[in-house]
């Protein structure tokens, strides 16, 4: 059962009062219905599921209700960050080089 | 004569408080603190169990939780049977009743046993190869047959009568294993002022203190010193020290599964009591002293009872004052079991002889071995053991060749090492490193924050163990902010070295020997099963282990995985490390059911939902089904009907007069903003900027893949306020989707959801006297069909309470569904009923419902759809804006194969026989004759009689359905081909006169 630190309660709760929600930083396409089949089957379909550091969204559910971002470490399973939606995607490659 | 075996000068029990208990019927007696393998052990008996596959008499091999032998049934009542418990780790009580498993008709005497003279065949991968084909052959002969020779004990047939308990626990530090090590860092965690949590899976703590004579402590003997850290430890309020439990499990963020056996060792349980207590623990630190386990020597015939762990029968002895033999040998390849012979020979216990594997063992121990008289065969191996129920002899042979010569014994002990039982830090994903010099994997690079020490480290040395723990404790204590000044400091010395020793097969059982030279004793694994798995072609060790099985067994191969993966590595002619080491997985031993699910059964699975209308349903003698987590009105069955008198009745009743429902379910959002009707456009396929206040739409909800996430009808309150329904099960989801968009996609909409589904109580009234049923309730809105036609809504008051009423209808009649705070709800419903006996209407349950939408051709989300049908296929295209350019969903309906023919379409389908009710799921196919497997052109989605029109009626998914309309489809079943023909999928009142009322 993960730890996780929600940005917007500013507290640790435990994983139970969470939900995942997938990648994180893939917004949809402002031209969707432009889309050629190749570039929806990129937008829609395929992720990144990284080794080491992933982006991912999560939604404290049975909290305040809100979805944020973190960045997870898939190996340890330990959180580098959590933030709020809209802020810009955190540099970690000093953290990525250091693992 | 009784405890023949005890030595009363030797071990820790109190001769004078003796238990009775009985194995297989016999009687025998024990003592207050045994184990019941000490117990039998005390009267002689080493034969408990027959193994797995070959029903070869097995003994105890160990004494602590790596048994793999010595499993048997623990019977305390008729429900109460408890299989395959480590008779190494089961506390004596008075009256306990134990029975062997594995065996028939008797433990000495064993059918099963002709499968040991079949052993040639019953080799490695044997079940893959053997009983691969005819497959029915496997259903109904091998795996039965298997079954019942094979397998371990047998599970209880009644449900669990005892209760389990569950508790979460934090704490600066926690301590697994409460051995010299684990005592010692809980001891200097605790001075410097951390929150300690300290658990063993034993009754008592002290670890290999236990055995260990030679340990000494704090100017203490080991075992001494460790009561006493015990009694002070406990005496602390900043420290929980938790006995008879283990850490089966280390998972993420330091968080680690625990469980407490309360119960098993008491003669009388209170019913009160729990029997196991789970405990989840988060830590700041871990510490893990989970200490080593000894490995058994690989050489022919070496499972025979009597044949036992040197560090066991130390135990035995140190421990429980037990001699396990009396004309007693050691075959070793390291010190430690030395001085199993020494303790023993000095308890007046004959040992003959300590057989070698190394050419010029010395040190302490060689030399006190010498001096008491063993005789030390260095450099030599045993090569074969004899004796039916019990070892009673043994070959030995100079490794570098030369004469044999056989000794008569009754005990064999064995040694060739010590495994560190890194199980939990491998669990918390920690690397793992291979010692060379010692053969031996040791924690390498952590991933949480714990630390390993003493022998589960690679420590072997006592004095360096103590040091080690002493300092870790106290980091760990401070890493956690632990501020007192106070360091512990204290000396211990041992007498002995855990390091050194081999792995795999011994002289005897080397490559070509046919000999039975057992690695995994639980599992019946050989030697030689490894190098053929090898020779077949497995490279990996996760290839050899599943081909094998070695390591599967409920042990977990704790005794033999190093040895497996040695004699993989000499065949495969690869280091160690290159051939791979088998994941390790929680649990570390068996943890029951029970305590994994502590409370969460029976009423407490799962939270009940009901209606405020639920007594009314219940008080009528309605059936009720489960919809997700509700409880809903199935059917109102009267007068002893049955359920398809009572539905073929509510569907004519609601027909004809009128039909009373609990809609209560359904799901409610509420959407509200100056941009709800934007954010509406953008979650539905519908156009809703232009829908009129006071009207409603049915909405189709997609996915941005293009399929059906949801439907339901939405009413339009005001400009800036929708009131939009979903599936009953759906509401959660589309609550989450909604607010998903919302929040991450369109956050500039200035818009506002909130779950109204337990706000609003909704009774559904449908049927051509509706209105008239409802009309005495009404105020302040005017339900004429002019003022109010189908598909709009009304704010205004029922039966004196804030109501908004829905003129809609889920049945194709005029209808109305009533929405009123949930309070009120039984109250109106109640008043609502006693109008309509006046109009002849009836209750109506969930399966009216679904027939009666069913001859409207109206879907539902999860029985028309499965997630792969889009609008079009469902026949919805209608309730997509055509002139909209964006809704979710919109790019993914142009999908390629979203828009391809041969997709499949709803249609409805009658029956050829008009009284035959397909059966929902079923696959239709063209043509009936073709040859097996046919081709599946669809599949039943909906089907039921229908009273109203006289036939059955179904609803199906069918390849290019729409341009099937009259054909005859054929549907296979076990007992006959049933004919049907494509039609619409509306059966009833196609024109929809009806409903308008
Ligand atoms: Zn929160």
């Amino acid at each position: 059962m993960l730890l996780i630190h929600c940005p917007y309660c500013e507290e640790e709760r435990p994983e139970p009062e969470f939900r995942h929600a997938g990648e994180a930083h893939i917004a949809r396409a402002e031209n969707i219905t432009e889309l050629s089949d190749e570039e929806f089957e990129r937008h829609f379909f395929i992720r990144s599921n990284p080794k080491g550091i992933a982006f991912e969204r999560w939604r404290h559910m049975h909290g305040c209700a809100r979805f944020f971002n973190a960045a997870r470490d898939t190996l340890s399973d330990k959180f580098l960050v959590t933030y709020k939606i809209g802020t810009p995607k955190p540099d970690l490659s000093g953290e990525i080089r250091r693992k | 004569m009784t405890q023949a075996f005890r030595i009363p000068s030797a071990g820790r029990l109190d001769t004078g408080r003796t238990l009775d208990f009985t194995f297989d019927g016999k009687s025998f007696t024990g003592l207050e603190g045994d184990t019941l393998a000490s117990a039998l052990l005390a009267n002689g008996v080493h034969l408990t169990g027959r193994s797995f596959k070959y029903h070869r008499p097995r003994g105890i091999l160990s004494a602590g939780a790596e048994e793999p032998n010595a499993l048997v049934g623990i019977h305390r009542d008729e429900a109460r049977r408890t299989p395959n418990v480590r008779t190494t780790i089961q506390e004596l009580y008075a009256g306990l009743t134990a029975v062997s498993q594995n065996r028939w008709p008797s433990l000495s005497f064993d059918v099963g046993a002709i499968s040991n003279l079949g052993a040639p065949f019953f080799s490695a991968g044997f079940y893959y190869k053997t009983f691969m084909w005819p497959r029915a052959a496997w259903e109904r002969l091998y795996e039965p047959v298997i079954r019942r020779t094979a397998g371990l004990g047998v599970a209880p047939d009644k449900p669990d009568p005892d209760h389990y308990s569950n508790r979460f626990a934090h704490c600066d530090v926690l301590v697994i294993g409460g051995g010299a090590a684990g005592l010692a860092a809980a001891l200097a965690a605790a001075e410097k002022g951390a929150s300690v949590i300290i658990a063993d899976e034993q009754a008592a703590l002290g670890g290999s203190l236990r055995f260990e004579s030679g340990a000494e402590i704090d100017g203490r003997p080991g075992w001494e010193w460790a009561q006493e850290t015990k009694t002070a430890l406990r005496a602390r309020d900043n420290v929980r020290v938790l006995t008879r439990t283990t850490g089966f499990g280390y998972y993420a963020h330091n968080m680690l599964g625990l469980v407490e056996r309360l119960t098993d060792h008491l003669a009388e349980p209170s019913p009160e009591a729990p029997r196991e207590r789970l405990w989840q623990v988060r830590a700041k630190r871990v510490v893990l002293a989970t200490g080593a386990i000894e490995r058994h020597m690989v050489f022919p015939d070496n499972d025979r009872p009597g044949v036992m762990l040197a560090s066991a029968a130390r135990t035995y002895l140190n421990h429980y004052g037990v001699a396990v033999g009396r004309k007693v040998s050691v075959y070793t390849a390291e010190d430690s079991a030395y001085a199993a012979a020494i303790d023993l020979k000095k308890s007046g216990t004959d040992v003959l002889a300590i057989v070698d594997l190394r050419t010029d063992p010395e040190g302490a121990l060689v030399e006190q071995a010498r001096s008491l008289g063993i005789d030390v065969f260095a450099g030599h191996a045993v090569t074969g053991t004899e004796g039916r129920l019990r070892v009673r002899r043994v070959s030995i042979s100079p490794v570098s060749g030369g004469p044999r010569r056989e000794l008569e014994i009754d005990t064999l002990l064995t040694s060739s090492g010590w495994t560190p039982a890194v199980h939990l830090f491998s669990q918390s994903r920690g690397k793992l490193a291979f010692d060379e010099e010692n053969q031996r994997f040791l924690p390498g690079e952590y991933v949480q924050d714990a630390v390993s020490v003493g022998a589960c480290n690679g420590t072997s040395d006592l004095a360096e163990t103590v040091a080690e723990s002493l300092r870790a404790g106290e980091t760990a204590a401070k890493e956690t902010g632990a501020k007192k000044r106070k360091t512990v400091k204290f000396e211990a010395q041992a007498s002995e070295d855990w390091s050194s020793g081999m792995a795999g097969a011994a002289p005897g059982a080397k490559s070509g020997s046919k000999a039975m030279a057992f690695v995994d004793f639980q599992h019946d694994v050989t030697a030689k099963d490894i190098r053929q798995a090898v020779r077949e072609g497995m490279r990996s060790i996760e290839h050899v282990k599943r081909f094998t099985t070695t390591g599967m067994a409920t042990d977990q191969g704790k005794t033999s995985n190093i040895h497996g993966l040695a004699i993989a590595s000499e065949m495969l002619g690869k280091p160690i490390p290159q051939v791979g080491l088998t994941t390790f997985r929680s649990p570390y031993t068996p943890v029951t059911f029970g305590a994994l699910v502590g409370h969460g059964r029976g009423k407490l699975f799962e939270p009940t939902r009901r209606t405020p209308i639920h007594s009314w349903a219940e008080a009528h003698g309605a059936a009720f089904e489960p919809v997700g987590q509700w409880e809903r009105a199935w059917y109102f069955p009267q007068n002893g009907e049955d359920m398809h008198a009572a539905v073929a009745r509510e569907c004519h009743t609601t027909r004809q007069a009128a039909g009373i429902f609990d809609a209560t379910t359904l799901g409610k959002i509420e959407v509200v903003g100056p941009d709800a009707a934007r954010f509406m456009e953008l979650m539905y396929t519908n156009p809703w900027q232009k829908l009129a206040v006071g009207r409603c739409r049915y909405g189709v909800m997609l996915r941005e893949d293009g399929f059906i996430y949801d439907d339901g009808v939405v009413g339009r309150l005001a400009e800036d306020r929708f009131h939009v329904t979903t599936t009953t099960g759906g509401a959660p989801r589309v609550l989450n989707h909604m607010e998903d968009y919302l929040q991450t996609e369109f956050p500039e909409l200035k818009v506002w959801l909130t779950s109204t589904s337990e706000q609003w109580a909704v009774i559904a009234v449908q049927g051509p006297k509706s209105r008239d049923i409802i009309a005495p309730f009404v105020e302040d809105i005017d339900i004429s069909d002019e003022a109010m036609p189908h598909m709009s809504v009304r704010e205004g008051r029922v039966c004196g309470v804030p109501a908004r009423l829905f003129r809609l209808s889920f049945t194709g009649e005029r209808g109305f569904e009533i929405n009123v705070p949930a309070d009120y709800g039984l109250s109106v419903w109640e008043a609502v009923w006693a109008e309509g006996q006046k109009y002849g209407a009836c209750a109506y349950g969930t399966e009216t419902m679904h027939v009666l939408r069913a001859e409207k051709g109206l879907i539902i989300i999860g029985q028309e759809t499965d997630g792969t049908v889009t609008p079009d296929d469902a026949g919805l295209n209608w309730a997509i804006g055509k002139k909209k350019t964006d809704f979710v969903g919109i790019r993914g309906l142009q999908r390629p194969d979203l828009v391809a023919k041969g997709r499949k379409q709803l249609v409805g389908l009658k029956t050829t026989d008009p009284k035959t009710v397909l059966e929902e799921g079923a696959q239709v196919v063209a043509d009936p004759d073709q040859p097996v497997p046919m081709k599946m052109i669809g599949h039943v989605t909906s089907s039921y009689w229908s009273e109203n029109c006289g036939h059955s009626i179904a609803l199906a998914l069918i390849e290019d359905g729409r341009e099937r309309m009259g054909e005859k489809l054929f549907v296979p079943m076990p007992d006959g081909v049933i004919e049907v023909e494509v039609t619409s999928t509306v059966f009833f009142d196609p024109d929809g006169e009806r409903t308008n009322g």
